[in-house]
């Protein structure tokens, strides 16, 4: 070395991630190879329906429950029924994680709130959420109330716990250039406690999402007259297998859509990272 | 600028990290300080900087007696720290707080030569273009006081030379009063017009070595060997004078290392 750099050439720097996953050699997008296995299964099966392998009474064949879903689609109920529960995760998730991230985070900041919240709420975190149904049925009635609370009570956990983790887990050194520069309680949880914990957070706000869900199908088997727990229901009193796959797909496909579309807003704000991004297969 | 009169700082663990230091730096003076790791050099450092606050004995800064971080004393530690979330140019304008920053930010980032990096994120940054933001982060308010607390120790040889240079660049834009922790000799001597020794269980001045050579000083130069000669023998005694290096943790020190005060 001759000379020593006081500017490195740009070439030096990081690519980013911001090249589009593909595999290196084929060109093939990710996207297509996670689509190989769930394809040649629904093939496999609407095979053996087909060649009488598979009870169709039982076990109906993708194109019945694809018949089934489209019915419901023409008359517009399936909608009604998605739009009902689509609803009551929403706000049922809007409430728990709010609640989870004003207690999450006054706990991971002061350690006097910590020790007053954290035991209680850790001994309540040990009861099956569902096992407070009756209660709250009883206290809610049997309608969108004790509905909505189930699904809030079931978001707050993971929200609550992950933020509360995860500001108590931010690197003491960061901080310690907040204290340098004097910034005030309020300023550290703006500056650097809550960016510094928004990647976790935003993991838990998914897990609360997750549970949301899983929430929504307990209170809606719990007497609702809409909503796609209630198709499920209907199926099994009816007797139509084909309803209740339907729902179960449509469920399916709600619950992926609301995380892919939390996990992209995320992404967008955690772009910052440095952590490890795994390579596409080869 | 910077006066430690008989300070002493004993942890909660019981350790007694630095007994008895006096030491003065005037103002606009490069001070730097050496000794083996484990002597409480950086201790001395986060209580002027105001990040802890001595046991006993008195801390000040520009007269005034240190009770908390403050504005006038700007700190690089030996790790970046910068908020990874934020680009350069928002982590060197971390400090400043609703006042114009667009100027001071690209002056600072000039002075270390980042100017074109300005939105670059910090996984993007080489170690050392990192520690330069930082450096650029402590300078943009212009404190009078500077304190390094082994700013260059994780950088390969190149780039710590560079940086050192950079150092005396910025030194020379509006002459702070800097104190240097390092355990590098050549570094010590490079920098500073005053050399301390730190050593012994607990840490305490054992020597002080004025060093006046010319800048730029040349490290092949019969002068500097000299000074290095010296830095060395010192520091070999203060080495030696260490009784026990290691204690068992939690344990309160034993008679050799009792605080005096």
């Amino acid at each position: 070395m001759t000379q020593t750099t006081t500017v490195e050439p740009r070439d030096q720097l990081d690519p980013g991630a911001s090249a589009p996953e593909r595999n290196g050699k084929s060109g093939t997008p990710r996207w297509v190879l996670g689509l190989i296995v769930p394809v040649v299964a629904v093939a496999l099966w609407e095979a053996g329906a087909r060649a009488g392998l598979v009870s169709t009474r039982l076990m109906p064949a993708p194109s019945d429950i694809a018949d089934t879903l489209a019915g419901l689609a023409a008359d517009g109920v399936l909608f009604e029924h998605m739009g009902s529960t689509t609803a009551r995760v929403l706000v049922g998730f809007v409430i728990g994680a709010t609640v989870g991230t004003v207690l999450g985070a006054v706990t991971g900041v002061s350690p006097r709130f910590r020790a007053l919240f954290d035991p209680t709420l850790q001994a309540l975190r040990n009861i099956p959420s569902i096992a407070w149904t009756p209660l709250f049925i009883l206290w809610f009635g049997i309608f969108e109330t004790s509905k909505i609370l189930m699904i809030a009570l079931g978001v707050f956990f993971p929200v609550y716990l992950t933020l509360s983790g995860a500001i108590g887990s931010v690197d003491r050194r960061l901080v310690e250039v907040g204290r340098v520069y004097g910034l005030r309680p309020t300023a550290l949880v703006g500056r650097i406690l809550f960016p510094a914990s928004l990647p976790t957070y935003l993991i838990g706000l998914r897990n609360g999402l997750g549970l949301g869900w899983m929430f929504v199908v307990a209170a809606e088997f719990l007497g609702a007259s809409q909503g796609l727990g209630y198709l499920l229901v209907d199926g099994q009193q009816t007797g139509r297998p084909a309803l209740i796959v339907a729902s179960i797909v449509m469920f399916a496909v709600l619950g992926k859509l609301s995380d892919r579309l939390l996990a992209w807003s995320g992404n967008r704000l955690t772009g910052w990272q440095d952590g490890f991004t795994p390579k596409a297969p080869a | 600028m910077i006066r430690l009169s008989v300070v002493s700082k004993r942890f909660a663990t019981g350790l007694l990290a630095v007994s008895g230091v006096d030491l003065t730096v005037e103002a606009s003076e490069i001070v730097a300080v050496i000794g083996p790791s484990g002597c409480g050099k950086s201790t001395v450092l986060r209580l002027i900087a105001g990040l802890d606050s001595p046991t006993s004995g008195g801390v000040h800064v520009a007269g005034r007696h240190v009770e908390g971080p403050s504005r006038s004393v700007g700190v690089v530690f030996q790790e970046p720290r910068l908020m990874p979330w934020l680009s350069v140019e928002r982590n060197v304008s971390f400090g400043l707080h609703g006042e114009e920053t667009a100027g001071p930010v690209a002056e600072a980032l000039a002075r270390v030569g980042l100017e074109d990096f300005a939105d670059a994120l910090p996984k993007e940054l080489s170690g050392g273009m990192a520690q330069r933001t930082a450096i650029a982060r402590a300078l943009v308010t212009k404190p009078p006081v500077l304190l390094l607390d082994e700013p260059f120790s994780s950088l390969d040889a190149f780039t710590r030379i560079d940086l050192q240079e950079h150092l005396l660049e910025v030194w020379g834009w509006y002459r702070p009063t800097m104190f240097l922790v390092t355990h590098d000799i050549d570094e010590a001597l490079v920098l500073a017009d005053r050399v301390v020794v730190f050593g012994g269980q607990p840490g305490t001045v054992e020597a002080e070595i004025t060093v006046d050579l010319p800048r730029p000083r040349d490290r092949t130069d019969l002068a500097f060997h000299a000074f290095q000669d010296r830095a060395m023998k010192e520091l070999g005694r203060s080495s030696r004078d260490r009784p026990d290096r290691v204690r068992p943790p939690g344990r309160p020190p034993g008679p050799p290392t009792r605080d005096p005060g």
